[in-house]
């Protein structure tokens, strides 16, 4: 498998190498990595890569799982427009 | 971690990370910082990452250009490897008065005697700048080429490695319990994985801080005050400069990946160390964005967060020593402005910790209320 092909991160395209080297510097919470990576910064708010950053940090420093603490998140949950903001327009067939 | 230090930082933002380096530089010895979570997970981390150099006052212009000097030059000077992204695409600052020009025309002669390289422009002039910008309304703007946009997360990360390098020791996830004085000296810091013995404090805990210096049993004039934030998805590049308005309220640019940030300054909002979002803020904010930005309208908000500002009695930075107990520091109260103007503030606060004349010609000590000497600074968001 190689570390520089596989995409943790989808909407920041950040790749497991970069992840690896995060945790290796010392950055060992998910906030951290989202942080310096960019990772769980796009659109889905980490609900992706948040886990597998996890997953890869217990794994390099032996933490268990549960331990470890996932990124916020935040709202708007979902991508909304400034226009249905505004509007009040949030109906379920927008787009 | 250390239980003997000669300095004692407390706070892992950007001021407290560039105090470390600046004395570690100096030749400090034994320097040690405290951060109660990750390094930049208060204000630092939560800013609107905007870097400006025009001010109102001569100081401000100083400390803000001569910080603009060191971003522009980071990681030469720091010898570090860190992109803090700086994008220097200027800031345009907008007026919807004629009182409100007038102000910025004095402002710019006071930022010219320091050759930041400032304009006045006509709406027309403003537009041909930001092309989507609504100018209805507009009177006229200021305009700095080489303001911009730095990475507040990288600017304090590599301020953190080059102290390292120069044998600071900076403790993550370590919080203060408590400051032990004796004869109104500092004696150490009390943290959650033990004592340090140190005589000197300095406190940098941002929205944190008065609550840091009553440990020591001194209390600040300062409060914390809830802002809040936002970034959108990544869109292609529509806005070079950060558009600033006083007046209307708003601060917002396009960050170096396409996303939209922006805030703007709440009105009533209690002192409070509330950092919750609200749904009040998302709507303002959009009405004022798209009113401004038309185009925005259809780009997607993704998140929105809060932060603390620190305010002191003048919206000004308070980098002091504190009379009343020896060897106690504080760089606190810099009302919105701390990540901008942290390469200055480090090099300052060093030169106090150290007892050297100041780098630079500035009245920012605490005592300066007791004399009545309020900093009048016109242009804060």
């Amino acid at each position: 498998m190689d570390e520089n092909k596989v995409i943790i991160c989808r909407c920041e395209d950040v790749t497991l190498k970069e992840i690896r080297n995060a945790i290796r510097e010392g950055f060992t919470t998910v906030e951290e990595i989202k942080r310096v990576t960019r990772s769980g910064m796009g659109p889905c708010q980490g609900k992706t890569c948040g886990l597998l950053i996890a997953k890869e940090i217990s794994q390099m420093t032996g933490k268990p799982m549960e331990e470890l603490e996932l990124q916020n998140i935040r709202p708007p949950y979902g991508g909304i427009t400034f226009e249905e903001v505004t509007k009040g327009t949030i109906t379920e067939n927008n787009k | 971690m250390k239980n003997r230090a000669n300095v004692v930082i407390i706070g892992g933002g950007v001021v407290g990370c560039s105090i470390a380096y600046n004395l570690a530089k100096k030749g400090v010895k034994d320097v040690v910082l405290l951060e109660k979570s990750y390094l930049s997970s208060g204000a630092t981390g939560r800013c609107g990452a905007g870097v400006r150099q025009q001010w109102g006052t001569k100081q401000n212009c100083l400390l803000a250009s001569e910080s603009m000097n060191i971003f522009e030059h980071f990681a030469d000077i720091l010898q570090i490897k860190r992109d803090i992204e700086l994008k220097q695409k200027g800031y345009l600052l907008l007026a919807y008065s004629d009182k409100e020009l007038e102000q910025f025309k004095k402002n710019i002669e006071v930022q010219h005697s320091l050759n930041i390289p400032s304009v006045l422009l006509t709406p027309k002039e403003a537009k041909e700048i930001v092309p989507d910008l609504n100018i209805e309304k507009l009177v006229g703007a200021a305009y700095c080429a080489k303001d911009g946009h730095a990475n507040p997360f990288q600017v304090t990360l590599g301020y953190a490695e080059a102290a390292q390098r120069l044998g600071v020791e900076i403790n993550k996830f370590t919080e203060v319990k408590d400051i032990k004085t004796k004869n109104d000296a500092v004696l150490g810091v009390q943290t959650n994985k033990g004592f340090i013995e140190c005589t000197k404090v300095v406190i940098a805990a941002g929205g944190w801080t008065q609550n840091i210096a009553k440990m020591a049993g001194v209390d600040l004039p300062i409060y914390s005050e809830r802002h809040e934030i936002l970034v959108t998805e990544s869109v292609k590049n529509i806005l070079d400069p950060m558009l600033m308005s006083f007046s209307y309220n708003i601060y917002c640019q396009q960050e170096p990946n396409g996303s939209f940030i922006m805030g703007y300054g709440p009105e009533n909002e209690p002192p409070s160390y509330n950092m919750e979002s609200s749904w009040e803020f998302l709507e303002t904010m959009s009405k004022k964005a798209t009113w401004l930005l038309p185009p925005l309208k259809n780009i997607r908000i993704i998140r929105q967060w809060a932060g603390l500002y620190n305010v002191s009695p003048d919206r000004q930075p308070i980098v002091s020593q504190i009379n009343q107990v020896e060897g106690l520091y504080v760089a606190c109260g810099f009302s919105g402005h701390g990540f901008m103007l942290a390469p200055a503030v480090g090099i300052l606060m060093a030169d106090i910790v150290t007892g050297d004349n100041l780098t630079f010609d500035v009245i920012l000590d605490l005592e300066r209320f007791n004399r009545g000497e309020i900093i009048e600074e016109p242009s804060v968001v």
